[in-house]
């Protein structure tokens, strides 16, 4: 079957189930796939030899109840996985291989699934474009040299390409969101304290979150259902009633109300993002759902805030990687010498400058000033979302102010990537669930997204509305395979 | 120094100097397990064998508050007097070092656990109150060792992640012999509590100690400089003593102290600048988001109350009461738990018809003086309370005199024996029947006419030669009181 990896999760699990295909069958598809897409570099280690085994393994005795039975996947090289080599797209962790399985990965594999790979991201998920890897740029499959966006881009470059039938990111300002926006697929940030964070490596604490990444919305409910679950192993995990997503799936969102904020049409947005966001209203309309206008007035205070709270975290979290236990290791004169050897050759020059940001703004005498204010300021902008979901059941905005770009566009401009996260970022500073939904093309043919914010613990509501409008919006990727010779 | 008022004054010329002292306790928590992670406490492990992937800061391990831990710093706060505060927060204090492997210590800093307490101290003088400010529970570090190679470091991990209470008093310390009742004091009543072992050998009791001096008299406090990390009370007394003169002798040269850092060097007996406060580490505090803060409610904190033994200050007052001791006798008594205990154990098992200063005495003699020469703890006295208290019935109700009484404990060292068996086995039981002593005594008379005679002529001196031969005829059996009196009648 040579259009198996054109075929979605919920046609692969049915196909399987039906035994019209083996997971063999699908594995190897998948893994043929991907070995001609070397030049896309969403890799960063393959297991492809290992996953045959499984595969096999798994025919031979097919658990048919599961909910990914024999499905073969990669998964973003952030989250730790036994044996096999996790980098965090980082030099410093070049050569760690873990002993332990993250609960999201764990979760996974008990419903059936079989590890492809790990896959490129950004370094330590600090990035927006997928360029501060260690391993390289990813290529978009939407075009040659166009970024995939960042920091789960190989996790979105590997879906959209159809490398692998679905994926994990995680979400810490934008991650999954973005880069789902940038190649046309659908990204899902849970709510904070829906997926555990046990055994992913930490960018920062207060605001990561894994979640689901796939080419619709019901895959990406499937998905969510296995890889949410309350875990003791991490404190800040909730124990809450989880749905059956998938099950529960409905397009009808008849009567809803879809706050539309007035704020995020920022300045300099392109008109092709307005028409966008014009549209989506009228597909929310479309869907039998009201949309109402409403102010989240301290919107335009989220960046600044996630570029001080996220660092701060991030300078303390990696402060762990210092070549004393595990990771790469400088040869230095004595301990000192050590670790400033150790910490300038294995992190690249963005996570460098952001373990700067984070030390000055947490260092005595800027605290009030920086993390402090920056602490208040969240729980503002948690504030203003708490206001308007008393008369609003989500909210829908554009994904990003643009689409992807090209390779190398904003290297030199810290600022100008940092505002890609300008409609992501307020999400994870409140700790909500938002999708991102591919919903247009702007005039190169590169996908737009479109962004449903809900309420805490609400993913089922966003999860209804995404399916409702995807099948108004009809969107069909523009995937040429340009990069397969 | 002058003694004078048993005050602690340093004097220069016709100055004197008050010293005042603050201590910062780390007092390790009993627990089966670390504060964030399921490893074991266990001391004298070999190196890195108590350690988990959360302890060794792997990649995407999080921490997850024992509650056990909580339970026993909430307790200890009781036993301190102390606010319980409801709400607090875990900070990471950011610093570098080979044996920490996060790069931080999650410790508590603006919200700690426990507020403020006092504890009460017996000082010769009389009762002195010492503040407590705060108590708050944080991860110990690993140990460094660089005396294994000349090249390397190596670092044990084991200790990593361990739980401790760092209690923090107020500056109100104004001597060595008061550092002294204090440590203590603390150590006792965390004993009581059973929240630390109090052992300082195993490094579960040390303590930074700051250390400042002023005149006499004045009410503003010295530069103060910490002394880090000090582990015997020997040690923290000959430290503040030095550090003291220091000071003084930096004031009467006109010079300035800085605030520093320093270190006490055992060996020769000095303190040592490590760093200055320009240097001081910026520790960037902030709360550890891996971990919500620490609420506990108001049920949580009654049961522990519930839950708290009669501690040492209570113990001694009830001592004094029931038993009729004395404030000196009971502190004796209290200050060890196991003492106390034991103590206790004997009144119980000695019955109705008791002797309870006969038993004060020869558990702080008899008793003492055994476990001292052996270096054993009295909960591993080689005789048991139930023993000891029939020894001390025996002697109560004549069954044996005092002297033979020691010869009997002796006996009873060896194998917890039952002193009863051995009184009847080496027949020391004590002659009190009066015919059988007349008959002797008139024997002794009959031999010795001449004394009897010198005796009754006034020399009164003999009296103890007949005493004597009497004892010496019953293979000192006899009961003394009674050849007393059969002597003073017969001669």
């Amino acid at each position: 079957m040579s259009d198996i990896t054109k075929q979605s999760l919920t046609e692969l699990v049915e196909n399987i189930k039906n035994k019209k295909l083996s997971s063999t069958d699908v594995t190897k598809a998948f893994i043929d796939r991907s070995e001609k897409s070397e030049e896309l570099n969403t890799y960063i280690t393959n297991d492809f030899t290992s996953a045959i085994d499984k595969a096999k393994k798994f025919d031979q005795k097919p658990n048919l109840d599961l909910k990914l039975p024999g499905i073969p996947m990669a998964v973003k090289d952030l989250f730790c996985t036994k044996n096999i080599k996790t980098t965090a797209g980082s030099k410093i962790l070049n050569n760690f291989i873990p002993t332990y399985e993250s609960t999201v990965t764990e979760n996974i594999w008990n419903e059936g699934a079989i590890l492809l790979g790990k896959l490129n991201c950004d370094e330590f998920a600090m990035g927006s474009s997928n360029e501060t890897s260690f391993f390289g740029n990813v290529q978009n499959p939407i075009d040659k040299n166009l970024v995939p966006g960042g920091s789960s881009g190989g996790s979105a470059s590997a879906v959209a390409g159809q490398l692998t039938p679905i994926t994990i990111g995680t979400d810490t300002g934008g991650s999954i969101r973005q880069p789902a926006s940038f190649t046309g697929i659908v990204g899902l940030k849970p709510t904070y304290g829906s997926c555990s964070r046990y055994g992913i490596v930490a960018f920062a604490s207060s605001l990561d979150q894994a979640g689901p990444m796939a080419q619709n919305v019901k895959d990406c409910a499937l998905l969510h259902e296995v890889i949410s679950s309350y875990d003791p192993k991490d404190s800040t995990s909730i124990d809450f009633k989880r749905n059956h997503f998938s099950k529960e799936l409905t397009n009808n969102i008849k009567g809803k109300k879809i706050g539309i904020p007035k704020e995020y049409r920022v300045d300099g947005m392109p008109k092709e993002i307005e028409d966008l966001w014009k549209k989506g209203i009228q597909y929310i309309k479309d869907c039998g759902a009201e949309t109402i206008d409403i102010s989240l007035p301290n919107t335009s205070y989220a960046l600044p805030t996630y570029y001080i709270v996220a660092p701060a975290e991030a300078s303390s979290n990696l402060a762990r990687y210092d070549g004393v236990k595990y990771g790469f290791r400088a040869k230095g004169e004595n301990l000192i010498d050590m670790y400033e050897k150790t910490r300038s050759e294995g992190f690249g020059a963005e996570v460098q400058r952001r373990i700067m940001i984070g030390t000055y703004v947490l260092s005595s005498g800027y605290y009030d000033a920086y993390y402090l204010k920056a602490q208040k300021v969240r729980k503002l902008i948690k504030n203003d979302f708490d206001n308007v979901y008393k008369k609003v059941d989500a909210i829908l905005t554009p994904s990003t102010p643009s689409s992807a770009f090209k390779i190398g566009e904003k290297t030199n401009d810290p600022v100008s990537m940092y505002l890609n996260d300008i409609f992501t970022v307020p999400v994870n500073l409140a700790g909500l669930p938002a999708i991102s939904i591919p919903a247009g093309h702007d005039s190169n043919g590169y996908p737009l997204g479109l962004q449903i914010i809900g309420k805490a613990f609400d993913e089922q509501n966003i999860l209804n509305i995404a399916y409702a409008m995807e099948e108004k919006i009809n969107f069909k990727n523009k995937i040429t395979d340009w990069w397969i010779k | 120094m002058s003694k004078k008022n048993s005050e602690y004054l340093i004097n220069r010329r016709d100055n004197q100097y008050e010293v005042v002292i603050g201590l910062e306790v780390h007092a390790q928590v009993l627990s089966e397990s670390k504060l964030f992670s399921t490893s074991s406490t266990k001391f004298g492990a070999e190196p890195n064998t108590q350690v988990s992937l959360v302890d060794a800061a792997f990649p995407g391990m999080l921490p997850v508050i024992n509650e056990y831990c909580v339970k026993q710093a909430i307790k200890t706060g009781i036993g301190l007097n102390a606010k319980i505060n409801k709400r607090s927060v875990f900070d990471r204090k950011n610093y570098f070092y080979a044996d920490l492997p996060q790069g931080y210590q999650i410790s508590q800093f603006k919200d700690p656990i426990v507020g403020e307490g006092k504890v009460i101290l017996d000082m010769p003088k009389g009762q002195k109150e010492v503040g407590i400010e705060r108590l708050h529970l944080e991860q110990d570090a690993g140990k460094s060792i660089h005396d294994l190679d000349p090249q390397n470091t190596f670092v044990d991990l084991n200790r990593s992640g361990v739980a401790l209470m760092e209690i923090v008093s107020k500056p109100d310390l104004r001597s060595p012999d008061e550092v002294n009742a204090y440590i203590k004091k603390l150590r006792s009543i965390m004993r009581y509590l059973g929240t630390c072992d109090g052992n300082m050998q195993e490094g579960s009791l040390r303590a930074d100690v700051n250390v400042s001096v002023r005149p006499k008299g004045s009410k503003e406090f010295g530069t103060r400089c910490e002394i880090k990390n000090v582990n015997s009370i020997k040690f923290m007394q000959m430290a503040i003593e030095y550090e003291a003169n220091r000071q003084v002798d930096l004031i009467e040269e006109g010079k300035t102290i800085d605030q520093e850092t320093r270190l006490f060097d055992t060996k020769k007996n000095e303190t040592r600048s490590m760093r200055s406060k320009e240097d001081a580490h910026d520790y960037r505090y902030f709360p550890d988001p891996d971990l919500l803060p620490l609420e506990v409610s108001d049920k949580f904190i009654e049961e522990l109350k519930n839950d708290i033994p009669e501690l040492p200050d209570d113990k001694k007052k009830r001592f004094i009461e029931e038993f009729k001791l004395s404030p000196y006798e009971a502190n004796i008594l209290v200050s060890d738990i196991d003492t106390a205990k034991y103590f206790e154990e004997v009144v119980t098992k000695m019955g109705k018809n008791k002797d309870i200063k006969l038993a004060v005495n020869w558990i702080t003699g008899e008793l003492f003086a055994v476990l001292n020469s052996k270096g054993l703890e009295i909960s591993q006295s080689p005789v048991s309370a139930k023993n000891f208290a029939i020894l001390i019935n025996l002697i109560k109700n004549g069954t044996i005199s005092g002297k033979i009484a020691k010869t009997v404990f002796e006996l009873m060292i060896d194998g917890d024996k039952d002193p009863q068996k051995i009184v009847e086995e080496k027949g020391l039981k004590q002659q009190s029947d009066p015919k059988a002593l007349e008959a002797l005594i008139d024997k002794i008379i009959n031999d010795n006419r001449e004394k009897a005679i010198e005796y009754k002529q006034g020399k009164e001196k003999l009296f103890g030669f007949f005493v004597g031969q009497a004892m010496k005829a019953s293979g000192g059996k006899a009961n003394p009181l009674l050849i007393n009196e059969i002597l003073k009648k017969k001669l």
